[in-house]
């Protein structure tokens, strides 16, 4: 088993345009996620990012730390939040994200920790 | 974390968020009230999946909301103009969330006198009931384009009569109440008409009715005629579970299967309607709810009291003289002495205007005819009925009718 993290990626405008009623059934089905993910032992955590704050920090010319204020994303689509899930492959992690709501208004990004 | 969640729990509490940030920041930002509504459902949306659903999901959602309106306002660059807003916000009066009393204010708000009825139904689906303009418009099967532009109708119209949020502490005026009760009363019939989104119209029902509870249950609100209009909606959806098939098949009041009423929501209209007598205004929701009473009292049609429910559609024409109450106390007329006499006075309305695109007259000749004898006149009368507007639902059973006379 290798922890994996999901990169969730989102457009939050995608939502305004939902009636309650419509919001209230993708929570469902992503509690219904992970529920399950929980059930079967795969689920280590997660969590929601803020979305309109961050910070970037780089280095800038002669050593000068530079600090700007994110998020930033190429596209509209941000890391809206992250899971750290437990799988035994790369195909086991992205068929576990297969049926995850989160694809139904964005991407997923899977990475596995490196362990050596 | 709890995978279970209350059905509707979103919709509701959109209203909710919405009522109480109206009565915070005022009508002149309800606007404003609503995106953040929206975008407080948002966060839940995104945040509740991991962290789970909070213990008291609506204050959460109304502490999101505020911050959100405050942010909002603290932006706009003239501070100075939102200070009293925005110090009402802070002011520990407005963190005691007095949900119901927002709920029936902001009732009272989108159907005010001044805003046209279709505007206030919309409004009031859109901002207490939490309904999407394109759910509004399904269930009123209307463009989505039309709904839309019947919220910012009565939203203009509430920002330049200045209209308030408030609920009448003393003396309510009555005109203020009626129109409440009408809008309730709309809302509930294009629910429980036949056709369109089955769900969606269980819902319009479901939302008059809690609406009517509330006004019905309030100190500043409540009146004879709340309970009166409360009891017919109780009585008359009690028959809901016999009426529609899982096809949508519509099942007539003489071929419904008694047994599948709803008994406690009967018991409970019955009570209401008991409790409603006691003022000196006789209104349409008193004798509707009478009526209703009747049909839910009868064991079989046979033994419906139509003699008590003729009387009743009498009095109801006398108050509200239309020709479909008319054609209704006929129909009753025709059960308590017979067919004869319901197609006479049938006959007086033939040819009303108002009914000439009608289903419902024709349909009902038709049934009278057919008792008399006259199957040659009745399928001409069901033929009539099936050229008007009706529901799918409804064409097929006239369509069934139709051809049980060709087989006789």
């Amino acid at each position: 088993m290798h922890q994996y993290l999901l990169i969730l990626r989102d457009d939050p405008a995608i939502f305004h345009q939902m009636s309650p009623q419509q919001i209230q059934e993708v929570f469902a089905k992503y509690v219904a996620w992970r529920v399950r993910m929980q059930e079967a032992g795969r689920l280590v955590g997660g969590n929601k990012l803020e979305d309109n704050t961050g910070r970037v920090l780089s280095a800038g010319p002669s050593n000068q730390m530079r600090i700007t204020d994110g998020p930033f994303a190429e596209s509209k689509e941000l890391i809206g939040g992250y899971f750290m899930i437990n799988a035994d492959s790369y195909e086991d992690a992205v068929e576990l994200c297969r049926d995850c709501p989160h694809l139904e208004y964005g991407a997923i990004e899977v990475r596995r920790v490196d362990k050596m | 974390m709890d995978g279970e969640i209350v059905e509707a729990l979103f919709r509701r509490e959109f209203g909710r968020v919405v009522s109480t940030l109206t009565r915070i920041f005022g009508p002149r930002h309800l606007a404003l009230a609503e995106d953040v509504a929206q975008d407080a459902l948002i966060k839940a949306l995104q945040q509740w999946p991991h962290r789970g659903v909070p213990a008291n999901p609506a204050a959460w959602l109304i502490l999101v909301a505020k911050n959100l309106a405050l942010d909002s306002l603290r932006r706009e660059a003239s501070l100075t103009a939102k200070a009293d807003e925005i110090a009402r916000a802070l002011s520990p009066a407005a963190t005691t969330p007095e949900v119901i009393d927002d709920q029936l204010a902001m009732m009272f708000l989108c159907c005010h006198p001044e805003i046209p009825r279709d505007g206030g139904i919309a409004l009031t689906l859109k901002t207490v009931c939490g309904f999407g303009t394109g759910e509004i418009a399904r269930a009123f099967l209307i463009q989505e384009t039309t709904a839309a532009q019947r919220i910012v109708r009565a939203k203009k119209l509430i920002r330049e009569r200045d209209l308030r949020f408030e609920l009448p502490d003393h003396e309510l005026p009555p005109e203020r109440l009626d129109a409440v009760l009408e809008t309730l009363y709309l809302m509930f019939n294009e629910g429980y008409a036949s056709g369109g989104d089955q769900l969606l119209r269980r819902d319009l029902c479901g939302e008059a009715i809690r609406l009517a509870r509330l006004t019905a249950g309030h100190a500043a609100t409540r009146a004879p005629e709340c309970d009166a209009l409360l009891a017919l909606f109780l009585l008359q959806s009690a028959r809901e579970p016999a009426r529609v098939d899982e096809r949508g098949d519509l099942f007539l009041l003489r071929d419904q299967d008694r047994s599948r009423w709803d008994y406690s929501r009967i018991a409970e209209g019955i009570l209401r309607l008991g409790r409603s007598a006691s003022g000196d205004r006789l209104t349409r929701y008193h004798l509707e709810a009478g009526i209703a009473a009747e049909h839910a009292a009868a064991p079989d049609f046979a033994s419906t009291d139509w003699a008590s429910i003729a009387e009743q559609y009498e009095q109801l024409h006398e108050l509200n003289p239309s020709p479909v109450v008319a054609l209704n106390r006929a129909v009753a007329l025709a059960q308590a002495q017979g067919a004869a006499v319901g197609l006479r006075e049938l006959e007086k309305i033939e040819h009303h205007p108002a009914l000439e695109r009608y289903h419902l007259l024709p349909a009902a000749m038709g049934a009278l005819w057919r008792e008399m004898g006259d199957a040659a006149r009745a399928a001409r009368y069901f033929e009539r009925a099936l050229a008007c507007e009706c529901s799918a639902p409804e064409r097929r059973h006239l369509e069934k009718q139709l051809g049980e006379l060709a087989l006789a």
